[in-house]
């Protein structure tokens, strides 16, 4: 219980501090006064049509990739399972690039979502595969090396043979991610499979749960292991396929957020679910604080800075998986 | 205006004498075969050069987003700015930017062709200069002087035709908001265009100079008129930023927004065509607002 309040006091304070951080300058007070009537003002428009929409992305997306992070791990038992780290950002950003490339995007909004979470789903699918139901770290990480060397080498060909000169130079956003001048349309197109996707993973709370005894005593309490996988494939497709649409493909939220929360709730993989959710809110929205204030003019990219937190923490669990001798 | 001339003139001169110092003495006696790589190099030579002087032009002058000759190029043979295709049509002379590849540069220098450089325009005063460069590294300095005084007069005559209009109350703020939201400042081509044609440039004077602008500072400028760059086909998230909500408001709000073309993006002659469309563009937002 007072690991809600911390968690949900943090999300709210950084979630205030989105929204009062910006080039324009404005005063706190102003601007929530303005957030909250609206009008035809230039700090009405400001505060609701750029930094809302954002800070709404930024507690969405980071809620999705630590929820999904948190129910990759709890399925296969593996601490180094995360969305971005075994290439179902990548295929989502692939997914997302093929839609706007194609034009499809251009004429029927939810395509963009519909085409990454389509991308996603390819890439966890092929990740199960590939990896084996009990997938051993090894396995799953080299699944996932291939999947995104291929889904990356097809997003950069798709986007070199692209008709608009800009299109090349956007490599970087679908591979590090950015939520630099996202409104609400963007927010429209990724909260209801993100909705959905978080409705689906908090199902299998109690299976995760049941799934620490082993399979077989899972299957005795009558958890049907062929639907949660199931479950768990879909949900996780549908949050990582909306945010990697919406935001690029960020990494290694999935990773760190349930490495830190683990032991606070007893290493129960239903709870860290939930408090997951928290923490990738947490952590996505002090990363886009943290762009806007070290380089407001570059438009630095949030999977610059995620990684540059999560890849010691990955080297540090890959050595201490090794140590272990697993 | 003599006195304008007579600065001019002079500085005609040196720039005429800085490109033939620089480009040695093939300028003086008129290359035969001359070969561009750069778009805006392209349309100057395809406007100075003589009768199959110019062989071949870039890829990029048939691209009639950027280009304004589209339709000459279409006489050239076109390359893409490779070396060993630029070798094998034993060009005299390349004419090329200063920001062409290096590499491309080098390279052709240690073949042994001649390789003559342009550099990027950011005044009126420049698009004469770069007039006056091509005249000499051709070899058609007179062909250069005419097409200056035709810039000239017609240059001169636009800006009495706004002198009336220029008494009725300010300016109007105009704002230059390309892909990847950037902007360009007072001493660029861009912003002496919408100077010229009795604008101002509001990110420019909130201290914006070349480079990003931030949206949010967009939304607190709210220009009068909203300049902006044609799209291109197959989508970007360079230029999905036209579609934010933001940009809508303010081009609804102002009932003006007007679009660069290629008439914006090299210093040629046809800036003059530019300056028109924006001096339109702001008589009929007076006449609107």
């Amino acid at each position: 219980m007072r690991l809600v309040l911390c968690l949900g006091a943090g999300v709210a304070v950084l979630f205030l501090a989105s929204l009062l951080v910006g080039p324009a300058g404005l005063a706190a007070g102003d601007s929530m006064v303005a957030l909250w009537q609206g009008g035809e003002g230039p700090v009405a428009m400001v505060m609701r049509e750029i930094r809302l929409p954002r800070a709404l992305l930024a507690l969405m997306i980071g809620a999705s990739l630590g929820v999904a992070g948190a129910a990759m791990q709890g399925y296969l038992r593996n601490p180094l399972a995360d969305p971005g780290l075994i290439g179902v950002s990548g295929s989502a950003a692939f997914g997302a690039v093929l839609s706007i490339q194609t034009g499809v995007a251009g004429a029927f909004a939810f395509a963009l979502p519909a085409f990454a979470l389509g991308g996603a789903l390819i890439g966890v699918f092929a990740v199960l595969a590939l990896a084996g139901p009990r997938g051993s770290s090894l396995t799953l990480i080299l699944a996932g090396i291939a999947i995104s060397a291929l889904a990356g080498a097809l997003t950069s060909l798709v986007l070199n043979l692209s008709p608009n000169p800009f299109a090349a130079n956007e490599i970087v956003f679908w591979m590090m991610g950015s939520l630099a001048d996202r409104s609400m349309v963007h927010v429209g197109i990724a909260l209801p499979l993100i909705a959905v996707g978080c409705v689906m993973l908090a199902n299998i709370a109690r299976g995760l749960d049941a799934l620490t005894l082993g399979e077989d005593a899972a299957a005795a309490m009558g958890i049907n292991l062929h639907r949660l996988r199931l479950t768990l494939i879909f949900g996780t497709a549908a949050v990582v396929g909306a945010s990697t649409a919406v935001a690029g493909a960020i990494g290694f939220v999935g990773l760190v957020v349930p490495h830190i929360l683990r032991p606070l709730v007893g290493a129960r993989p239903g709870a860290l679910l939930w408090a997951s959710a928290f923490g990738g809110a947490i952590m996505l929205l002090a990363a886009d604080i943290a762009v806007r204030m070290i380089l407001p003019e570059r438009d630095l990219k949030l999977g610059v800075l995620t990684a540059l937190v999560g890849a010691p923490l990955f080297l540090h669990l890959i050595y201490r998986t090794r140590r272990e001798g697993l | 205006m003599f006195v304008r001339n007579f600065d001019f003139i002079k500085h005609c001169v040196a720039a005429a004498f800085l490109a033939v110092a620089t480009s040695g003495s093939a300028a003086a006696e008129a290359p035969a075969r001359v070969v561009s790589i750069n778009l805006c190099t392209d349309q100057l030579a395809m406007l100075i050069a003589g009768p199959g002087q110019l062989v071949s032009v870039s890829r990029i002058a048939l691209d009639r987003r950027v280009s304004a000759m589209a339709d000459e190029a279409e006489e050239y043979a076109i390359n893409a700015g490779r070396a060993e295709e630029l070798h094998v049509m034993r060009p005299d002379v390349v004419l090329a930017g200063v920001y062409s590849s290096r590499q491309t540069v080098a390279l052709l220098r240690r073949l042994g062709v001649e390789v003559i450089q342009f550099d990027i325009v950011h005044s009126l005063e420049d698009v004469r200069a770069r007039i006056a460069q091509m005249g000499a590294a051709l070899g058609r300095e007179a062909r250069a002087a005419e097409l200056i005084a035709e810039f000239d007069a017609s240059l001169a005559i636009m800006r009495r035709e706004l002198d009336p209009d220029l008494g009725q109350g300010p300016a109007p703020r105009a704002a230059l908001y390309y892909a990847n939201g950037y902007t360009s400042g007072d001493s660029s081509l861009a912003g002496e265009i919408l100077a010229a044609a009795g604008l101002r440039n509001a990110p420019a004077e909130a201290g914006y100079d070349w480079g990003k602008l931030p949206l949010e500072m967009l939304a607190m400028i709210a220009p009068d008129m909203m300049i902006t760059a044609r799209r291109y086909p197959g989508g970007s998230r360079a230029e999905e930023i036209m579609d934010h909500p933001v940009i809508g408001s303010l081009r609804g709000k102002v009932g003006s927004a007007a679009l660069t073309d290629h008439d914006w993006v090299c210093g040629t002659p046809f800036v003059l065509r530019a300056i028109g469309d924006m001096a339109q563009a702001r008589r009929d937002l007076l006449a609107n607002g």
